[in-house]
């Protein structure tokens, strides 16, 4: 095996390069994973009481008190927690991906890989909240007797949709941490501005046609209608041009990201 | 095609550094203010075409390495050597392919591992069987691999025992025996170490350098960066010296081990000539040992070079004292062999210790220059040398027979057994 190392090299087998490296990958995201449950009390309790209280507090602001309507006769809690579930998966993974970069400082500086698989391992801790959350919705299905139809089969589509949402601005944001260190106070920014912006409160139905345009833009109005659309089922119809704009925005922001994150990742190593 | 492992083409890597400017040069209101609407400007810019800030009011390049070209061959140990900020680092960071070159080409052939950390990824909360699998994946071990070196590298740390506690618990030195056995147990064309052996104790460090040992007799290529010149000459066979980001020399480690205590020599009488006590008319400005490296038999020759700053009229002798970890072990003067000169320009001479037999360690000499009104000039330090373990005596035992004494006796026994 023969390695020629020359300025702009690393860009040519990159791909391939990554595929190499996958062990890497599963033990990054592994590591992540153990550490985060090892030594909290509440490691697992914390990732169900944080969607379940969430829940509660917008079942009740935006169901009973401002008496927003549901989606078909779905009740209003299922409702906000399908929306819960993808929303505290895109935040999570947004938030560790943005700061991936830095908090592994200390391996970029002294071993290579190719640095995408640091952002991309660290969305594995997501997805296992992710996991424990979904129980409560398997509880709450059970309580109020909801039985989904067919279309839940196509979650794991929406799934992956939603990592590819976070994983577009997460990159983005991590690759700009490592110069610009003030970049992470932009994530709990993202994160707050965008629960009011998505449709976690609320059904996407209650937003009047002049706006759904501007609406769609948001990556996570596409991924948050499909989740309620494979668990409510036709009740929460979907409306196929929104997801579709919010898809583009998605592949939009994912090209950017790999873009933004390929033409810096060269100088991490100098700048970190 | 040649047996080059690694072949080296005049590589180069720069960096932007910043410059401020010193505080006193604000004249004027104007002038700062314009020099800091500048240096926000060129910030903007760098900032929305995405470049790196930089601190400072001028921005200037600095080439870490410049023109650098070698090749090793398989099998060697190259060592690398220089002073700080010569590039060393740099240099294995390319390498190891942590940082691009600016320019230049390297070429490797096979799998390279490369160690410039000890314990690179280690994470404190997880246990040590955890923390193996994975610092061996870190650094590109498949993880088949680890599971069959497993008990090797437990064994070869020693930590049976606490495998399954974090490695937070662990004492320092435990960690880096951890650290280091799995590193040892990777099997790359090329290894890259460094200065991995200035941590842990004696003991380890012994064990370190014969495991590195073993991985070189194996057919593999080691490179290799450290301050102990002691290690790299025992253990490279070919050298390499850094100054300033350029290649100096490249050749035998012999030679480039001279070499490179010679200029550090230069360096240190150049700026230690003014400090000096004495009257200073006349100066060392020259001193070496003639050999970095003697055994205890051998003959230590000193070299030096004495030259008149200012007139002095009188005859001078020199003196000195041989030192080892302080105490003083040998002194020699001239005035005891009856040597006493006039110097008007330069002189050079020397001083050879023919007995007797040092013990192993490293050794300093402080050397002096006298009249007979007083010391001219005392120079401390100004040579050191190693006496390295390699017994003069026809017999072999434990140490028990070596355990006591300054010096080594030269003796012979003889029993007349009746």
């Amino acid at each position: 095996m023969q390695t020629i190392l020359e300025p702009g090299r690393a860009e040519k087998n990159y791909w391939r390069d990554l595929w190499h490296y996958r062990e890497l990958f599963q033990v990054l995201a592994w590591r992540d994973v153990s550490v985060r449950y090892k030594q909290t009390v509440i490691g697992v309790a914390w990732a169900l009481i944080r969607p379940f209280l969430t829940m509660l507090v917008f079942t009740v602001i935006f169901g009973k008190v401002a008496k927003l309507p549901s989606e078909g006769t779905a009740p209003y809690a299922l409702m906000v927690f399908a929306g819960m579930l993808p929303w505290q998966f895109f935040s999570t993974a947004l938030s560790e991906a943005s700061n991936s970069l830095v908090a592994n400082a200390n391996l970029v500086s002294k071993v290579y890989f190719p640095r995408l698989i640091v952002p991309t391992a660290t969305v594995v801790v997501a997805f296992i909240d992710f996991l424990i959350s979904f129980l409560i919705l398997v509880g709450m299905m059970l309580w109020y007797r909801f039985l989904p139809g067919p279309q839940i089969l196509l979650l794991p589509v929406f799934i992956v949709l939603a990592f590819f949402a976070s994983l577009g601005p997460g990159l983005w944001i991590t690759a700009l941490n490592v110069k610009y260190r003030d970049f992470r106070y932009v994530i709990p920014f993202i994160v707050q501005f965008g629960l009011y912006v998505s449709p976690v409160g609320f059904s996407s139905s209650v937003i009047p046609e002049e706006w759904r345009l501007l609406y769609s833009l948001n990556p996570m109005v596409g991924v948050i209608d499909g989740f309620r659309w494979c668990i409510l089922g036709g009740e929460a119809a979907l409306d196929w041009r929104t997801f579709g704009i919010s898809m583009a925005v998605t592949a939009f922001f994912l090209w950017l990201g790999v873009r933004k994150f390929r033409a810096t990742e060269k100088s991490f190593a100098d700048l970190i | 095609m040649s047996d080059n492992v690694i072949t080296v083409e005049n590589l180069s890597k720069s960096y932007l550094i910043g410059h401020g400017e010193p505080r006193e040069k604000y004249h004027s209101l104007r002038d700062a203010i314009v020099r800091h609407g500048k240096n926000y400007a060129r910030k903007a810019i760098d900032m929305a075409r995405g470049r790196q800030i930089i601190q400072g009011d001028s921005v200037e390049e600095f080439w870490a390495l410049k023109d650098v070209s070698f090749e090793v061959k398989r099998g060697e140990v190259l060592g690398i050597i220089g002073r700080n900020g010569a590039g060393k680092s740099t240099l294995l960071k390319i390498l190891s392919r942590i940082t691009e070159p600016t320019t230049g080409r390297i070429t490797l052939d096979g799998r390279v591992a490369s160690l410039l950390e000890v314990g690179t990824g280690f994470h404190p909360e997880l246990t040590g069987r955890e923390n193996i699998f994975l610092n061996g994946a870190i650094l590109g071990m498949p993880r088949a691999d680890i599971k069959r070196k497993f008990d090797e590298i437990v064994d070869f740390a020693g930590v049976e025992k606490f495998l399954d506690t974090p490695v937070k618990r662990y004492s320092s030195g435990m960690y880096v025996r951890l650290a280091f056995a799995v590193a040892a147990h990777l099997e790359p064309e090329i290894l890259i170490i460094d200065e991995v052996l200035a941590v842990g104790d004696a003991e380890f460090q012994k064990k370190c350098l014969g495991k590195m040992k073993d991985v070189a007799k194996c057919g593999r290529t080691v490179l290799f960066v450290s301050h102990n010149m002691a290690a790299i000459s025992q253990f490279s066979t070919c050298g390499l010296l850094l100054e300033r980001g350029k290649n100096i020399l490249s050749g035998s480690i012999s030679d480039v081990i001279q070499n490179y205590s010679i200029s550090q020599e230069r360096k240190k009488i150049n700026t230690s000539i003014k400090m000096r006590e004495g009257s200073g008319e006349l100066r060392y400005t020259y001193a070496n040992s003639e050999k970095n490296r003697y055994t205890p038999d051998e003959i230590k020759t000193f070299n030096f070079e004495i030259r008149a700053l200012k007139n002095f009229p009188n005859k001078i002798y020199v003196s000195g004292l041989v030192k080892l970890e302080g105490e003083i072990i040998v002194q020699f003067d001239s005035r005891l062999v009856n040597t006493w000169h006039q110097i008007d320009n330069t002189a050079l001479g020397s001083i050879k210790i023919v007995h007797p037999w040092m013990r192993p360690g490293i050794y300093t000499v402080d050397l002096y220059i006298c009249s007979i009104e007083g010391i001219i000039d005392q120079f401390e330090d100004a040579i050191d040398f190693e006496v390295f373990p390699l017994f003069p005596y026809i017999g072999g035992c434990d140490d028990g027979a070596l355990r006591y004494g300054t010096v080594l006796a030269d003796f012979s026994a003889e029993f007349n057994v009746t």
